[in-house]
């Protein structure tokens, strides 16, 4: 079993340096002419770590993201907002589920992940920290947030690694819809009454900012960056989806009436493209570091859930179990 | 019977149809990332859909029913708590696992064997509203059944909360079969369910489920009833207002 051979190798396993020095060439060979690496394939070490570490994050994201939104699936002002809603939420898991189905082709087990995140050893998009306050969150959540994941996710369907690439085609054609859901709810509101709006500019001041820093660290202070270009992991550096973000959202801001908070936010003829204002990078380190209005929250609801699950699993795997026996008596 | 009075029979009908299925949605979609297991996460969800998307059908023909222009967030966000015709059974609250599954072990049975009678009914539409919902909740029982037998016959720890549940829960199934004249004249007017034989059916599979999962069928008791003549459990006045609160806070207005 190919998972052994994750944290440590036996000697009889070790191929000899030579032989992975022609493996690692031959390897990044097939990367370079754009093929798929598969589960079963040969991979460096690193490349099959830099992948757990980067799809189980992403399962996590999803299964973390269930709870801003979950938020206000008991309030949503109509039926029909409330089920597109619920609908949404259930992509969600459905994403979680797949992704982590994706990890395990590398050679990692769903509870050995789940485990890490509970733990706090693996981390989760630090966006979903922030809270949903008012119905306006929702709308920008969708527009914004899933709007940031999608410029992220889109070049990740041409991933070298194949498995990851097939789930984010099915992932992005779902996100699509939720970022246009979230877009619809913000035109709504937009076109409502002076409160309604009001709660819509709210919610894009508050949002837009955390938004930018979803791209992650500029790229001079990125460390995984240049590894994961060369591996076909990443195809554009954050800065760059950073900057095709802006410039698609804030047309679509100012299309419904709504003020972008960036006062140095602005147009360039010359390089067709806005230039923005400095993120504020303490923020974005403290929200990371744990210390965002909600991490603790949602690590807690987390493991709550964990917990008051266990003996719900246990019964299920004491009833396989006596089930098979039965069946092999 | 007139035809007049037959509307309105059908529309009592329809609308209990619709309060169960929204309050029961409401209440499962409180645990919306609190599932035990992803897999159940995402059930939770779809079942929370399928309830979801029932009521809507039902309370869109309860408008059409009543042509008063009424649609269906008037029905679910503008009726107070003493208006909502549901059965207590389906706003009580999850409590836990255990506790979730047999309230919806409990109701799934019913609405199936109700809904198989419906999708013959005199009323083609309501008729064909449940020819859908039927297939959808017969997936629901089938699933709350396997987790009845799973925590029943389980892990001691598993059978005991979840023959709690069960005892606590037992006292609102009386409702559901607990008819008035409303359920009567439906019977008599559109072809509608005998109350009488569905408890047969429902004690049967029960039992039988009962029987597998290695739980007592609790003893005869004093029934709770109320929900269908608005009567509801302290709780519920909660459920209403978190529901409520965008249209009762900004009224009006389009979302």
């Amino acid at each position: 079993m190919y998972t052994q051979g994750l944290d440590q190798k036996s000697a009889e396993n070790e191929t000899s340096m030579a032989d992975e020095g022609v493996a690692a060439a031959s390897f990044q060979a097939r990367v370079d002419a754009e093929e798929k690496i598969e589960a079963k394939d040969w991979m460096p070490e690193a490349y099959r770590r830099t992948l757990i570490r980067q799809i189980s994050q992403h399962a996590h994201s999803e299964i973390i993201g269930m709870q801003p939104e979950g938020n206000w699936l008991t309030r949503a002002p109509t039926l029909r907002r409330k089920s597109i809603l619920l609908a949404k939420v259930q992509d969600e898991a459905g994403h979680g589920h797949y992704l982590y189905g994706a990890a395990e082709t590398l050679g990692i087990s769903r509870d050995e992940m789940v485990g890490d995140l509970l733990s706090g050893k693996a981390k989760y998009s630090s966006i979903f920290n922030y809270p949903t306050l008012t119905w306006a969150d929702i709308g920008a959540v969708g527009w914004l947030v899933d709007g940031a994941a999608i410029m992220n996710q889109i070049p990740l369907c041409r991933c070298s690694y194949g498995p990851y690439s097939r789930a984010m085609v099915r992932v992005c054609k779902e996100e699509s819809f939720h970022q246009r859901q979230g877009y619809e709810i913000m035109v709504e509101l937009t076109r409502g009454s002076d409160e309604q709006k009001a709660m819509a500019q709210d919610a894009l001041n508050r949002w837009w900012w955390p938004s930018l820093m979803m791209f992650g660290p500029s790229d001079i202070n990125s460390s995984h960056s240049a590894q994961s270009m060369a591996w076909k992991i990443k195809r554009f550096s954050n800065d760059e989806l950073r900057q095709k973000f802006v410039d698609v959202t804030v047309p679509q801001a100012t299309a419904i009436g709504l003020h972008v908070p960036d006062v140095d936010l602005q147009y360039n003829e010359e390089t067709e493209h806005y230039s923005f204002g400095e993120i504020d990078w303490q923020e974005f380190q403290n929200v990371l570091a744990g210390n965002g209005q909600c991490n603790r929250e949602r690590m807690q609801t987390r493991r709550q859930a964990h917990d008051n699950g266990r003996w719900v699993r246990e019964a299920a795997a004491a009833y396989a179990k006596k089930h098979s026996n039965r069946a092999a008596a | 019977m007139n035809i007049a009075t037959d509307k309105n029979v059908l529309l009592e009908y329809v609308l209990r149809l619709g309060d169960n299925g929204l309050i029961l949605a409401q209440r499962l979609i409180e645990l919306v990332a609190h599932g035990p297991e992803l897999e159940e996460e995402l059930a939770n969800a779809n079942f929370s859909l399928d309830y979801l998307g029932q009521a809507r059908l039902f309370y869109s023909y309860a408008g059409e029913l009543e042509g008063k222009g009424r649609v269906e967030d008037d029905f679910a966000f503008m009726r107070s708590d003493r208006e909502f015709c549901n059965v207590q059974l389906v706003e009580q609250p999850n409590g836990h696992f255990g506790g979730t599954v047999a309230r919806s072990f409990f109701f799934d049975t019913f609405y199936q064997l109700q809904l198989e009678v419906l999708t013959n009914c005199r009323d083609a539409h309501l008729a064909g509203i449940a020819v859908r919902a039927v297939r959808e909740i017969q997936y629901h029982q089938r699933h709350n059944s396997q987790w009845m037998i799973r925590l029943g016959d389980g892990t001691d720890e598993s059978h005991r909360c979840l023959q709690e549940s069960v005892d606590s829960l037992w006292r609102y199934t009386g409702e559901l079969f607990a008819g008035d004249s409303i359920d009567d004249q439906f019977r008599d007017a559109f072809d509608g369910p005998d109350l009488s034989a569905l408890l047969a059916r429902w004690r049967e599979i029960v039992e039988s489920v009962f029987s597998e999962a290695t739980l007592d069928v609790p003893d005869d008791q004093w029934m709770i009833e109320g929900g269908r003549d608005g009567r509801h459990s302290e709780h519920f006045g909660s459920l209403i207002a978190e529901m409520q609160t965008m249209q009762r806070s900004y009224p009006g207005q389009q979302w």
